[in-house]
């Protein structure tokens, strides 16, 4: 018997095309599996700007994905530069995103405002040089 | 939950069980079983695309033989806009109308007249509802159905507002009640249409209670039993058009959002793309549009399953024949349209479950992703599925086993012939 189940994403390195693959996939499952819509839509926002943010500042990473009955946690693992300021990086509109990913039309500084707002929990582990750890977790109502 | 009605089915005398349909299914609600294909209703969204794919014409639509017209004292017509682009050298809408009552409709009312009326009613609408936006629209059912199945995000963004066939339908009824002094059902309301999604929103509509059109009229049915009096209409062409520039491009992708007059606006087409376009408006990535158009077919209705020419080129003769038309004909104060907003509820339809609840969804959902890590990846269809995680799903729902799977299906055998000959072997020694 499996009380959770769990899903592996690679995120490639400089691909937009292929951002956001991992947050369909996941988004698809849980659809699938009776998840209430607008905690689908918080999922899928969420972890949509952290595979973007691993995309432009991070060459990749990996992400896990956890559901069990009460809660969804997401892990973004990259080996990127690291975060120098975590307070600045998380106000709204803070970006170190360099001109050609903003001409893309990314890099507004609203990745980890918005991984914030739609997520129940968040915690940043950060070293410069060696990479950053992301964890989210999103509650799930009790039926 | 309701019966659900489809549409599109299976001619299963022409049906070889190969796996066209299945590969081009976008909900994946086809199977073959036993060497046919099988359509799952409650996950088929009408959409076409498997008439469009199926090499032997296997996948038909259901819609009214021309038949149907005897069943009515006084019938009208109503020609979807996309009906004008199925012709050569068209210059007239007029010559269209006119034959159509010479073969025998009591009247005509052209649906691009209402499609006019929910243009002039969308434009307030959007304008109105800002915290809406972006709107989308609700004129292709296969799209509200699709919503209503997978993005229950989305239902929030629906213009409810009824389509241009059902309000050109209540419209044409008022009017024929009025001249004729008939019932109601003594009238039939005969929609010529150009895709089999309009025959499902017909019997099971999306938004309202009920649809004022009585039957469905295939425009490939009617095109060439209407070709002859188009010809003998020519000298003595009948004024009944009702519409203009914009009541007519509603036949083809982006007609529908430039009638709004605003430039914010996205209009995609093709199913595939559509749900593409979905998927994305679902994770906030648009910048702040304020109407998206969709329609399910490449090219928009013209594109209809349902048509005869090619949507590109029927596409061409609508742009000829508005060029020297006003912009609009219809307006709202020609008639009372209140009626015209949604009365009924959309409520999501979790067709797609894989549990009743979360303990056994996460449990299926964990059978899944171990039988799909053990199944080839090919995705090759030959078990009937469309790709291994399909199966994986069919299994985990009780609707398929392991063995359907040839690969599998191949090392079963291997294991057991090798078992065989261990046996014979020992048989030998004995």
């Amino acid at each position: 018997m499996n009380d959770k189940i769990t899903m592996h994403y690679q995120v490639p390195a400089d691909d937009f095309t292929r951002a956001g693959e991992a947050s369909s996939s996941v988004k698809s499952k849980l659809k699938m599996m009776g998840v209430k819509p607008e905690i689908i839509r918080k999922v899928a926002i969420a972890m949509y700007e952290g595979e973007i943010n691993m995309v432009i500042h991070a060459s990749g990473g990996t992400i896990d994905v956890t559901v069990s009955q009460e809660e969804i946690t997401i892990v973004l693992k990259d080996q990127g530069p690291g975060i120098e300021d975590i307070d600045q990086a998380m106000r709204a509109g803070f970006s170190t995103a360099p001109d050609n990913i903003r001409a893309l039309g990314f890099g507004a500084g609203m990745g980890l405002p918005n991984m914030k707002k739609y997520t129940d929990e968040l915690i940043i582990d950060s070293e410069i040089g060696k990479g950053t750890t992301v964890t989210m977790k999103v509650k799930l109502p009790t039926d | 939950m309701s019966e659900f009605f489809t549409s599109v089915h299976l001619k299963e005398e022409l049906c070889m069980g190969c796996i066209n349909c299945i590969k081009r299914c976008p909900t994946q609600a086809i199977r073959v079983r036993n060497g046919k294909a099988v359509i799952t209703k409650k996950f088929c969204i009408d959409c076409g695309e498997c008439i469009r794919i199926c090499p032997h014409h296997a996948k038909e639509a259901t819609y009214d033989s021309l038949d149907i017209r005897n069943r009515f004292e006084y019938t009208i017509a109503l020609p979807a806009p996309s009906l004008y682009g199925q012709f050569n050298n068209l210059d007239d809408v007029n010559i269209v109308l006119t034959a159509l009552k010479k073969m025998g409709f009591d009247d005509v009312y052209e649906v691009s007249g209402a499609a006019e009326l929910v243009s002039e009613m969308s434009r307030k609408y959007v304008e109105e509802h800002e915290e809406q936006w972006p709107i989308i629209s609700t004129a292709c059912p296969t799209v509200v159905r699709l919503i209503q199945v997978r993005f229950p995000n989305l239902i929030e963004h629906l213009l409810p507002i009824c389509s241009p066939a059902d309000l050109a339908a209540s419209m044409a009824r008022k009017k024929a009640m009025e001249k004729t002094g008939l019932s109601s059902d003594k009238i039939g309301i005969l929609f010529i249409s150009p895709c089999p999604a309009k025959v499902t929103a017909v019997k099971s509509p999306i938004g309202i209670h009920h649809s004022d059109i009585d039957g469905v009229i295939a425009i490939k049915e009617i095109y060439p039993v209407l070709l002859p009096y188009m010809k003998d209409s020519i000298d003595d062409v009948e004024e009944l058009r009702i519409s203009g520039r914009i009541g007519i491009s509603w036949g083809g992708t982006g007609g529908e959002a430039s009638g709004l007059l605003s430039e914010s606006y996205l209009a995609a087409d093709g199913i595939e793309n559509v749900i593409r376009v979905l998927e994305d408006l679902e994770d906030n990535k648009f910048d702040r549009l304020e109407f998206i158009e969709l329609n399910a077919c490449s090219g928009g209705c013209v594109g209809g399953v349902l048509t005869v020419e090619n949507p590109y080129a029927a596409k061409v003769k609508l742009k000829k024949l508005r060029k020297y038309l006003p912009v609009a004909c219809s307006h709202l104060a020609d008639g009372n349209a209140e009626d015209a907003f949604w009365n009924n509820e959309v409520q999501y339809q979790p067709v797609f479950n894989i549990g009743s609840n979360m303990k056994e969804s996460i449990e299926n959902m964990a059978r899944v992703q171990q039988l799909t890590e053990k199944f080839p990846k090919l995705d090759c269809g030959s078990c009937g599925a469309p790709t291994c995680k399909a199966l994986a799903e069919d299994i985990v729902r009780g609707v398929a086993k392991e063995e359907d799977c040839i690969h599998i299906l191949r090392e079963y055998i291997h294991k057991l012939s090798g078992e065989l000959s261990r046996l014979d072997i020992k048989k030998d020694e004995m």
